[in-house]
This record gives structure tokens, sequence and C-alpha cells, in this order.
């Protein structure tokens, strides 16, 4: 049996299992009838209600708020006015205001700034803690830093050789179109090798290395910041940014210019396989790539890989630091360490090209 | 008195180790029942086995007049489970925590919905802090949040997993003053599991303790009296809180 309702001037009778599951057929109905009767005198009949639950009981005290007072209730147990009363007291305490989780446009840019200054006070402890690495040796192991290298070096080698080998040939491939229009096939092989070399090659393998392993620092040191191991390492006496950061910061730094050297020669392998395809010999691909690329070329995009590397190391580090709490706060980490990896690595490519045509590189 | 619960011949294994074998008890309505007992004794594994999450390895189990393990979702709503760490969804605030089974089970209206998960959260003393987030609170906050939400559909049986575990003793005598509150005024029958002594004497009108060694249940009865007539040496000594030497006749 259900829950029913019925209505008539100055009366409200109710009826049935008045509970979770059924109270719901009547709830708008009685609150509307109540509404109705706010300033009359009302006499609510319970007689005919056979089971209650504490829903039936704050439809009742609801019922109350809308007509703005207590009506007569007719028919109500002794259980149900105690039940009645214990709501009363259950609902007696407003509500206080919580975490604002609906973000203005001031909100993300406070955010955004202190993220920034966060960062850069990081980079700063990251600095520091490189400096005074020789008094605080002990703290630096060696084993993990063998094992950042390993994981975001060594084991990325196969998806950069694959990636560099895929772009070196669409590169080639929408470059060759138009190029053989002019007659100039030959000189796909040299905008290929410098864009390949100058830019893409740095950027690419950034943009993997904050994939791969910006996310993975950040999951590492979330996952110790909830199980409290980074707190255990600060109680301990033991400085957190030389045993979990220098370690990884240190292999990125490593790891960063060798991967951009592979995706470098993996690029140019796929540039190569679609030039000779076309009929070009092999030796013209290699005397126009060693006529028109400089050593300067290769160092400054070393130099820049290494910075990007380094950057992307502080930013999933800092964003592992950073972890609250909850389930859902490593993987807001690890998005976190992805998404400023990445924008950050493309701002200071961009500060890269403007300084390098400052300086005639 | 109606029995809520009956449990025959339990007993589970894991591989060849036995956990607990033989288990035979009755809860009956409106008590407050408490399971206790060392640290690995099952008290944990039996709660998941008396609200179906795991399958027995022999006996039988009635709870409400079914087996929970092959229960359908509205013998499950009758039965309300509090666990030990809360294990409320920390992507909710608390409000929401509670309206979710409503707004799963039932047809109350949306404004019914929060009107009743406030009346819950009121019940339990976290009338103001319906907005807050799971990470926003304390240990104590969540596990009366969690009780909240267990309540939300008003089943009449409640199981607790170690309710004051982790707890200070303020917020533990809080959290058993509102287990009484509850039993008294929603006539809710509660399985408690729990090896608090203090929380133990408080709250519970009868209990079972599981022991490690006899791989089983070695005493039935209240509390109150358990230190005093029990022939177990382990029973004398947890509830006279001595060590085994001195409670060895």
């Amino acid at each position: 049996m259900s829950a029913t309702i019925d209505i008539a001037p100055g009366r409200i009778t109710l009826a049935g299992e008045l509970d979770a599951r059924h109270a719901g057929a009547v709830w708008t109905d009685a609150l509307t009838a109540a509404a109705a009767a706010k300033g009359k005198p009302l006499i609510v009949d319970l007689t005919g209600v056979t089971q209650w639950d504490t829903a039936g009981i704050t439809l009742l005290a609801d019922i109350e708020t809308v007509f703005g007072g207590t009506p007569a209730y007719a028919g109500a147990t002794e259980q149900v006015r105690a039940l009645l009363d214990r709501v009363h007291d259950a609902r007696k305490i407003l509500p206080r205001g919580g975490a604002e989780h609906v973000a203005s446009w001031w909100a993300v840019l406070v955010s955004f700034l202190t993220a920034a200054t966060d960062g850069i006070a990081f980079l700063g402890e990251a600095v520091l803690a490189l400096v005074t690495l020789p008094t605080r040796a002990k703290m630096f192991r060696r084993q993990d830093l063998w094992r950042a290298a390993d994981q975001a070096g060594v084991r990325a080698i196969p998806l950069v050789l694959l990636l560099g080998v895929l772009i070196g040939l669409i590169l080639a491939f929408q470059s060759l179109v138009p190029m053989r229009r002019f007659g100039a096939d030959l000189y796909v092989a040299n905008l290929v090798a410098i864009s390949l070399i100058r830019e893409l090659g740095p950027l690419l393998a950034a943009v993997i290395l904050a994939g791969r392993s910006g996310s993975a620092f950040a999951a590492e040191i979330g996952t110790m910041k909830v199980n409290q191991e980074v707190d255990a390492l600060i109680t301990m006496g033991l400085d957190p940014v030389t045993m979990l950061v220098l370690p990884r910061l240190l292999a990125t730094i490593i790891v960063m210019p060798a991967l951009t050297i592979v995706l470098d020669f993996a690029g140019l392998i796929g540039m190569a396989l679609v030039l000779v395809g076309d009929g070009i010999p092999a030796v013209a691909i290699a005397n126009q790539i060693a006529a028109w690329v400089v050593p300067g070329d290769l160092y400054g995009a070393l130099a820049k890989s290494a910075v990007f590397g380094a950057t992307i190391a502080t930013v999933g580090c800092r964003a592992g630091m950073a972890t609250g709490l909850g389930p859902e706060a490593v993987g807001v980490s690890a998005t976190r360490a992805v998404v400023g990896g990445i924008v950050s690595a493309i701002v200071l490519d961009g500060i890269f090209a403007i300084v390098f045509y400052r300086l005639g590189i | 008195m109606t029995d809520v619960i009956t449990v025959t011949g339990l007993a589970r294994r894991f591989g060849p180790r036995v956990l607990f074998h033989d288990l035979s008890f009755a809860v009956h309505q409106g008590e407050i029942f408490v399971i206790l007992g060392g640290s690995g004794c099952g008290k944990s594994t039996l709660l998941r086995i008396l609200v179906g999450l795991l399958p027995p390895s022999e006996g039988r189990i009635s709870v409400l007049g079914g087996d929970m393990a092959a229960a359908e979702a509205a013998q499950r709503t009758r039965v309300g489970v509090m666990f030990q760490m809360g294990a409320l969804f920390g992507s909710m605030n608390l409000l929401q925590n509670v309206m979710l089974p409503l707004e799963m089970h039932t047809s109350l209206p949306e404004t019914a919905r929060e009107s009743v998960a406030r009346t819950k959260l009121g019940l339990v003393g976290l009338g103001d802090a319906a907005a807050l987030m799971p990470a926003e609170i304390s240990g104590g906050m969540a596990k009366r949040a969690a009780i909240a939400r267990a309540l939300a559909l008003d089943p009449p049986l409640l199981f607790l997993d170690e309710p004051s575990a982790g707890l200070d003793p303020i917020t533990s005598a809080g959290l058993d003053q509102l287990i009484l509150d509850l039993k008294r005024d929603l006539g809710i029958t509660f399985v408690v599991v729990t090896h608090e002594l203090a929380s133990i004497m408080t709250i519970a009108d009868r209990c079972i303790m599981l022991d490690k060694t006899a791989q089983g249940m070695i005493a039935e009865g209240d509390p109150r009296t358990l230190g005093d007539t029990s022939p177990h040496p382990t029973v004398r000594a947890f509830f006279r809180r001595e060590t085994m030497q001195d409670a060895t006749p």
C-alpha cells in the first residue's frame, strides 16, 4: 500500500505508508495544500497512516514550515510526536557556509597567480637544495637518480623513436607535395632537418616527457604525500626536496638532451624514407643536411631541451608535493603536472626563440 | 523476541587457513549487538559476510528474513552499513552523500530529498556541516556523516565497523551516545564491530567474542557480567583489562 492524500478546506488527510519509499507520492501536494492554508486553521489527519519513518516525519516538519506554524494533528501517536520533536531538534541548527565550489574569474586569477608564485618558490627551493647538496650529500640517493633516469629516459626511447619516425615521415610528405610544384624537392631535406633539430625535436621530446614522466613524478610523490610518507621524512629531519625532487630533476636534465637527439635522428630517418622513395639519393639528402644545419642549431636545441626537462620535472614534483587529501587528489596532481609541464615548455620555447634571434644564433 | 539475524554453523576459510568455524548466534530486534575480539580474529570478515560482501565457506545466514549475498537492491536498502573509514564519496559534499541513496531508491522530489538528508545530518549532529566536503572534516565527523548516509533510507538494521577506531575518547563517547539515541528514538537494531572496551560497556546489550586461537566464538552474553562469569581466560582478561597470565587460573 502506497501513501495517499486527501485535501479538503482546512484538512489534509494522509494515509498509507509514509516512509522514504512512498512519501514522494504525496509530498508536493501536501506542501502545496499546507502553503494554501497559511493563516487559517489546519488539521493534518494521520489516522490512516500505517507506516512511518523519518522521511514521513520530515514531511510533517516541512508542512509546519510552509504552513508557518504547527497544525492540529489528528491521530498522531506518542511515538510520532516524539519523533517529530527529535526532528525539530535536528533541524534547529542553521547550515553554515561551506567552501565555495563555483569559481569566479577573480578566484581563477588568484589561483593562477598563487600557483605561479608557489611554482617559483618551489623552483627556488630546488635550486637551493642543489646548491647546498654537498652539505647533505647523504640525503641524495644515487639509486633514485638512476631509477628516475631509467624511467624517464631509457624506457621512453621506443616511444620517442616511433613518434620521431612518424613525425619525420609526415613533415617530409606534407612538404614534398607543394615543394615539388617549384622543383624544390631536394630542399625538403633542409626544411625538415632545420625545423626538427631547432624546434620540433626539443618540443616533442618535452611533450613526451611531460606525458610520461611529469605525471609519474606527480603521482609518485602525491601518493607519498597522501600516505604521510613526506611528513615522515620531515619528522625524521630529512629534506624531501633533496630526497625526492633533486634525483628526478637531475635525471630529466641528463636524459632530455639524449631523448632529443634520438628523436631528431628518428625524424631524419623518417624524412629520408619519404625522400628516397621519391627518388632522391640518400647521399644528396645527407649533403643537404650537412650544408645547412650548423652545430649551433644542435647545441641551442640541446640547451633548450635540458631547460625543458628541468621545468617539467619541477612542475611534476611541485604538483606531487602540493597534493591534497581525498581519493581524487593524486589524479588532480598528475593532470596539473602534464598540463603545467607542456604549457611551461611551450612558453619557454617562445622565450628561447626571441633570445636566440637577438643573439643571432 | 524477534530475531533480525540468525547465523547457524557459519565458517570462513581462506585457502587452508580457518578464520572461524561453527559460529551460531542470533541478533534480537531493537538491541545493540557487539562483535568483539582481538586483532585478526575475523570480526570485520564476519561483518562483511553478514552484509553480503563476502560469501561464507559454510553455514546459513538470515538477515531480516533473507540472504544478503543473494539480495536484490530493495532488500539491501533495508540494511545500513558504516564502514571503518567512513567511505564517503570524496567528490560530493555531506548533503549530497546522504541524498544519493534517496535519489537512487525513492521517488522523493529534489526538495524533499534535500530536506530528508538535512534531517539525517541533523540527527547525527552535522546539521551545520551539510555543505562541507569529506576532505574538509575530521575523522569523527566523517563517521557521523557515514552513519547519516547509512540512515538515509531508515533501515531497521545498521552495521557499524569499528565506529570508535582512531577517535579521541570524547569524540568516541559522543558517537556512543549517538548510537544509543538512534536506538531509542528510531528503534534501530545495531550490529557493532569493535574492540573498544569503554564503548562496549556503554552501548552493548549483548555481545559475542571471537578468538583467533580458538578459531571461533568463545563467549556470548551481557558484557557487564562476562568478565566474571566466563570460564575462558581470554574473555576474563579482556573484560578485566588483565594480561593473560593474570587471568589464567
